[in-house]
């Protein structure tokens, strides 16, 4: 008989996930359980569908020929819990789904907030794309909407409620947007562009409690005793690894569930990966690249293969304030002060922990009106960069930092003065190029 | 004269959208932004040029990819030789 595999979640480490099962065995029996009923959607795309950049059914990762092609059976439904004895999930409808081979791949869901009036109608998050729907059809145009929270997420929303027409007000505890990795110059050149488009922000500003009437939102009330009225509120203060079904299923649980870097968790035949997994003691990632990795290293050991994954440096590209921007590596917090973002109770998606690492290196940067590139030299290499606006330097410093060149040659230069020095790393970068073995 | 100037039909008919597939993130402007309709979605999944004989070469998704995906390279001598 087929093996029996079966997936928890429907995300990208879920799909690559089935995809590497399914190129080893073209008869074994794959099933995906998901409380979500949509077929395999992008979720960054989430952020665009907010906007009006796309329609909704564009965000379908997968043609119905693809996923006919890739005969994953579909079952809707919440799991309750997980016997690893008896290699089944139990779900909370009292279904049972017995595997030979598991994947726990749900994900992270947003922080709930914990000021009175979180239940009230109208305070949304941004998880998946029943929320975005919910929150389309509550957005009002010329209504005004607050946002609180820091990171991808609640600009996302902040930027996407603007979009659709909405007076909307950011809310920021600190002085600045993402203080824990951007430096203050980017955070400025962030919250100028929001405000140019009509986002009013409130800086050094917390939400005490939220007011409403008949179970809806009509005002919140600040720390400072201040009352902003608002029709929605959205909340994105970072995502927590859901965990429960391992920790108790008697897994290895840290932040996420522990794996090896074959992703195997301490139980045999289990397998976990993307936002829900942890990696040894790697620091965690929120990124979508890492969880289309890792679900296809999962997925081709769960069907037989023999392979590892290996942490690539953290990247990622992402567009804040309608500018690009590139994060590689350790960027850390510009001062020990601002080590922690405040607008975050956890890791926000599209984040890293490695970000954070406080890199023992020299800072450089360059600008020029909106364009900036920042680096971290360390002794011998170049350890972190953050790229924002024009993106000529996106690529190249990705090959620099992840493939560790060794720069030491132009090390003086680039920390005496940052122009001159990226000139000459342009040039070097070019015969560094030019010299690799193709 | 040192400079050879080629007009920006003559540079792009040269050179073909190349996708960084390890940053894409699937969310389909690409696609919904091709005038022509091709699925540059699904090649940036493959990781393969986009080599579409329809392909314009007009830039829209290059230009509307929020993650910087997309951009415009040479098309190698090997490829054109393979045909």
């Amino acid at each position: 008989m087929p093996l029996a595999y079966v997936m928890v979640g429907s995300g990208i480490a879920s799909l690559s996930a089935a995809e590497a099962i399914r190129q080893r065995q073209p008869d074994a029996s794959i099933t995906v359980v998901s409380e979500e009923p949509h077929d395999f959607y992008s979720r960054p795309g989430l952020a665009y569908f907010l906007r009006g950049d796309i329609p909704e059914s564009q965000l379908m990762v997968r043609s119905r020929d693809d996923l006919k092609t890739l005969n994953v059976k579909r079952v809707h439904g919440l799991v309750k819990e997980l016997r690893c004895d008896g290699q089944e999930l139990l779900l909370s409808d009292n279904r049972r789904l017995r595997f030979d081979r598991l994947l726990l791949a749900a994900g992270a869901l947003a922080a709930p907030p914990t000021f009175p009036g979180r239940d009230l109608a109208g305070v949304v998050k941004l998880d998946g794309l029943d929320d975005t729907r919910r929150i389309l059809a509550l957005a009002k145009r010329g209504k005004p909407a607050v946002v609180v929270g820091g990171g991808i997420t609640a600009l996302e929303l902040a930027e996407g409620l603007c979009a659709r027409g909405m007076k909307v007000h950011y809310f920021l505890r600190g002085e600045r947007y993402w203080a824990d990795v951007l430096d203050e110059t980017e955070s400025k050149i962030i919250m100028d562009r929001l405000k140019h488009d009509g986002i009013v922000i409130h800086t050094k500003t917390q939400v005490k409690q939220a007011l409403g009437k008949a179970g809806q939102l009509a005002a919140l009330e600040t720390e400072a005793g201040e009352t902003v009225p608002c029709t929605m509120l959205a909340v994105a203060i970072g995502v927590r690894p859901r965990v429960e079904l391992a920790r108790q299923a008697g897994l290895s649980v840290d932040k996420g569930i522990m794996v090896n870097p074959r992703m195997q968790t301490t139980r045999q035949g289990v397998f976990a990966a993307g936002d829900c997994a942890q990696v040894g003691s790697t620091p965690l990632d929120v990124l979508w690249p890492t969880a289309l990795a890792q679900g296809k290293v999962a997925g081709v050991n769960m069907a037989g293969g023999e392979v590892s994954y290996e942490k690539a440096v953290a990247c990622n590209v992402t567009m804040l304030a309608g500018l690009r921007v590139t994060i590689i590596g350790n960027v850390g917090p510009s001062k020990k002060a601002e080590a922690k973002d405040r607008d975050l109770v956890a890791i926000a998606r599209g984040d890293s922990e490695s970000w954070r690492v406080l890199p023992n290196a020299h800072v450089l940067s360059d600008s020029d009106d909106v364009n900036r590139v920042r680096l971290f030299i360390g002794p011998r290499t170049i350890v972190g960069a953050l790229v924002m606006g024009e993106q000529s330097w996106s690529r190249p410093l990705q090959h620099l930092i992840g493939q560790q060149v060794d720069i030491a040659p132009l090390r003086d230069v680039l920390i005496k003065d940052a122009a001159a020095g990226l000139n000459q790393l342009a040039e070097f970068y070019e015969r560094w190029q030019a010299g690799k073995p193709r | 004269m040192s400079h050879e100037f080629k007009s920006r039909h003559q540079i792009l008919s040269g050179a073909q959208v190349v996708p960084q597939a390890d940053i894409c993130v699937q969310c389909g402007c690409c696609t919904y932004n091709c005038p022509i309709g091709i699925d540059v979605r699904s090649y940036a999944w493959r990781g393969q040029a986009i080599n579409s004989s329809y392909c314009l070469t007009c830039g829209e998704c290059v230009k509307r990819c929020p993650r910087g995906v997309l951009s415009f390279e040479p098309i190698p001598l090997h490829s054109k030789l393979k045909g």
